[in-house]
């Protein structure tokens, strides 16, 4: 039997709610963190929205000498970080320093700290570029600087898998755990609000240029036009079971239990994509039936092709309408390798409190066979399914499931 | 799927100095050092005018026009690296299920050159803070997100398994290369294709690595300024490159009759938590991820004939490491042969980890040890048998090979011949 993982701590930054229970309560509620953006003046692009984290003044959360040297998402991830070991009540003095690790998803790193820096090298010279650009943007600072700050010494590691990658880090932290570790700090938290990012998105094309804050994110919807981008995600403290117990842990989340990831093969090779295997390989990893299965966290792309295929894979596997769908993303905007993470986190929070929250401002398409979610609903949630998928074809699959800890 | 046993049957590479394994190997073996002053821009402005430069055409290697359109540099060297490593394979993955193959590729800094020239334009040269989308080259997000290289490789091999960039900065190419074999042991996968790659010469680099003076300013003397473990050194070279394998799972490797590199014996990551870009000299995390890898090989510190180490010619570096291996082989470190390959092909910060696997395996392939070029006068403080100049014929069934990065990684991996005696 392997060994078995489990939750003890979360930590939120979100758009719709700084810390869990403001998030947990905006999300039940239904109101979303998508604005017009303020971080910079969106006017001359043609896609103005997103979802920010609301009054997050760094000073009054980090230490002064840290400031200079991170990029908001490294800010935002050292206060989800403390958050959640916090949480989990966990004192990182007293447990052993290699038994805990920090295993972490990102998408682009430090990309405003890394314009700022650009814009130092080609209007200034190179003389005028920090000492801190040696780390401060690239993809592995979060979970540096947060090893650092708590003295976490053991097996860590950064996965860059677009949005897929905040699954693939959980189920890296899994690996980890099972191979020994007690303790791994594990999820994603993102931001890339900043003009140099947000050109890089619009080359996508997928952004929606819908100006109207409900009406520009609407996944599975006949009126989906694209995603709007968010900053933020959520961190996990995910432990052994035992160790848990050794320690005193009062309260346990859940646990996770099953994992599958694939890749969509070429677009011009004539194959299936692959959503649908990666759920099927993820159930069989949790050795649940799709009868088990309470609810199912949607990526939710919010582009029509995309969309479609999601929610072919889910009926494909679960049959027409068996299955509640939804996407509380819809009120945060996409968090790159922060979103599933916060999927994952908000299962949790469903099966505490038995409650599904609800896909915001979505009218369910003919198109989709789908039991969408669109008012909270109180019923029972035990396990739930969590997909993620990444720009290229990246599909992850993460299965939760409470635990009866006392 | 406990038991299951991962060894390397591909290997390809693309280093300064040699394009394919057959002339990497050429380079190491003679000693002959890639380092020369930076072609790639005007260096003129910068502390550290010096490179590991390749000389490279994605043309001339295959890749298409669009490919070329769509691709970083360094995502190139995937490609063509990739594609080396698996038709050294000898692997048909029509014979495979898709799903079961899987991609892992390192990276420290991802897109760095394309992200930089794109910059340029789109900030008309810094002017702009709200850059013009209206220049952007389209496959922009591409560069944005770097797992753009993991899809790139997928695409190339056929894989439909698990597929991402692992990015621990410089030890990015030993982390992709123990995470895909996690993939293996674990049953996500039977065969993975994973190594790293980083083209990170470019002038945004240059100039961060000349704000923490981590570089060697050696700029009158390019060709000998990769000096690790001299008492002369006083910094890195800059470099780029890839390398890529080919995991497979040991029993289905031999079945198929499999040329067998190496078995992926151990693997072990620590981190220091002590600085982002400091290292304490007392090597404690490096030695204790040694001491963990050697551990999951089941060998003795006796056991290792080689170590590959990471020797990248800063002052704290090379100091550090000469402790993390006495402190984890104990008097073993003192017998063991010990080299840098970045004497000879410079720093390429997340590839260099799987360019130095490709150097431990090709060690094995040929019982010769490469050398540390340009090592002429040891720091007394490093003060192990550092193989100076020249190549050594050298028995090596074992090797261990380290790596150290900015964030504070510590990378320990063991590569051993599978019909091994274990301490087990």
């Amino acid at each position: 039997m392997s060994t078995q993982v489990v939750v003890t701590g979360i930590g939120i930054v979100s758009p719709n709610g700084f810390g869990t229970e403001e998030y947990w309560d905006a999300t039940r509620a239904s109101r979303s963190g998508i604005r017009r953006i303020t971080r910079f003046d969106p006017e001359r692009y043609p896609s103005k929205l997103a979802g920010e984290v609301d009054g997050f003044e760094v000073k009054e959360h980090l230490p002064s000498r840290l400031i200079p040297q991170t990029d908001r998402m490294t800010q935002l991830a050292l206060v989800g970080a403390e958050h959640a070991l916090g949480d989990a009540g966990v004192s990182t003095e007293e447990a052993d320093e290699y038994g805990m690790g920090v295993m972490t998803a990102s998408t682009s790193g430090g990309f405003e700290f890394g314009q700022g820096q650009l814009q130092n090298l080609w209007s200034q010279g190179s003389q005028y570029v920090s000492a801190y650009q040696s780390f401060a943007w690239f993809y592995a600072v979060n979970t540096g600087q947060i090893s650092i700050r708590h003295g976490l010494r053991g097996p860590s590691g950064v996965v860059v898998s677009d949005q897929a990658g905040g699954l693939d880090a959980l189920a890296h932290a899994r690996r980890l755990v099972r191979k020994g570790s007690d303790l791994i700090l594990s999820g994603g938290v993102d931001a890339a609000i900043c003009p140099w990012g947000w050109v890089a998105q619009l080359t996508t094309g997928d952004m929606s240029t819908d100006e109207r804050p409900d009406r520009a994110y609407l996944p599975f919807d006949a009126e989906a036009s694209g995603y709007v981008p968010g900053e933020g995600g959520a961190l996990l403290i995910m432990e052994d079971a035992e160790a848990a117990r050794r320690r005193g842990a009062t309260r346990v989340y859940g646990e996770i239990l099953g994992y599958g990831s694939t890749f969509d093969p070429a677009p011009d090779s004539g194959r299936e994509p692959t959503l649908r295997k990666a759920i099927e390989i993820a159930l069989a990893d949790a050795g649940v039936s799709a009868g088990d299965v309470d609810v199912v966290f949607a990526d939710a792309a919010g582009s029509p092709e995309l969309d479609r295929i999601e929610a072919t894979a889910i009926t494909g596997v679960f049959g027409s309408r068996a299955v509640p769908v939804t996407a509380p993303k819809t009120m945060t905007g996409r968090l790159g390798s922060g979103a599933a993470p916060l999927d994952v986190a908000t299962a949790f929070l469903a099966m505490r409190d038995g409650v599904i929250p609800p896909t915001a401002n979505v009218t369910l398409s003919p198109d989709y066979d789908l039991d969408l979610v669109t008012e909270e609903r109180h019923v029972p949630v035990t396990t739930a399914l969590v997909l993620a998928r990444g720009r290229g074809g990246f599909n992850s699959a993460v299965v939760v499931r409470a635990v009866d800890w006392n | 799927m406990t038991g299951r046993r991962v060894v390397i049957t591909g290997v390809g590479v693309t280093a300064p100095g040699g394009i394919g394994t057959k002339n990497f190997w050429g380079l190491l073996s003679e000693g002959r050092t890639a380092t020369r002053g930076i072609t790639f821009f005007d260096p003129t402005p910068f502390r550290s005018r010096i490179a590991a430069e390749i000389d490279f055409d994605p043309y001339e290697h295959g890749l298409t026009p669009q490919e070329i359109r769509r691709t970083d540099r360094a995502a190139q060297f995937a490609l063509v690296t990739a594609r080396e490593a698996l038709a050294d394979s000898g692997l048909e993955l029509g014979a495979v299920e898709p799903h079961r193959v899987g991609v892992a590729v390192g990276s420290a800094v991802g897109a760095t050159m394309g992200l930089d020239e794109e910059y340029r334009v789109v900030s008309d040269g810094g002017r702009l803070d709200l850059v013009d989308h209206e220049y952007a080259v389209p496959h922009l997000y591409n560069y944005f997100v770097p797992s753009s290289f993991a899809a790139e490789v997928a695409w190339a091999v056929g894989a439909e398994g698990p597929s991402t960039v692992v990015s621990t900065g410089c030890t990015s190419g030993i982390d992709s290369v123990g995470y895909a074999a996690e993939l293996i042991r674990d049953g996500s996968a039977d065969v993975v294709v994973t190594g790293a790659t980083d083209a990170p010469i470019s002038p945004i680099s240059v100039a961060c690595f000349d704000a923490i003076k981590a570089t060697t300013p050696r700029n009158d003397d390019p060709e000998h300024a990769s000096r690790p473990f001299d008492l002369t050194r006083n910094g890195f070279v800059l470099g780029e490159g890839a390398a890529m394998f080919v995991l497979e799972e040991l029993e289905s490797a031999r079945r198929r009759g499999a040329h067998i590199y190496a078995e992926i014996a151990g693997y072990a990551s620590r981190c220091n938590a002590f600085h982002m870009t400091g290292l304490r000299p007392d090597g404690r995390e490096m030695a204790e991820a040694i001491r963990s890898a050697l551990d999951e090989a089941k060998l003795a510190p006796q056991a290792i004939d080689y170590i590959n180490a990471h020797g990248s010619g800063t002052k704290q570096n090379d100091r550090h490491e000469t402790s993390a291996f006495k402190r984890s082989l104990g008097e073993h470190a003192f017998h063991t042969p010990v080299s840098s390959i970045k004497s000879m092909v410079g720093h390429s910060l997340g590839a260099i980890g799987s360019i130095e696997i490709a150097a431990s395996v090709l060690a094995m392939e040929n019982n010769v040890v490469p050398p540390t070029a340009n090592l002429h006068k040891p720091d007394p403080d490093c003060d192990l048998d550092y193989v100076p100049l020249t190549a050594r014929d050298w028995r090596t069934d074992a090797v261990l090979t380290v790596g150290s990065g900015f964030g504070g990684f510590q990378s320990a991996m063991v590569l051993a011949r599978p019909d091994r005696n274990t301490t087990a």
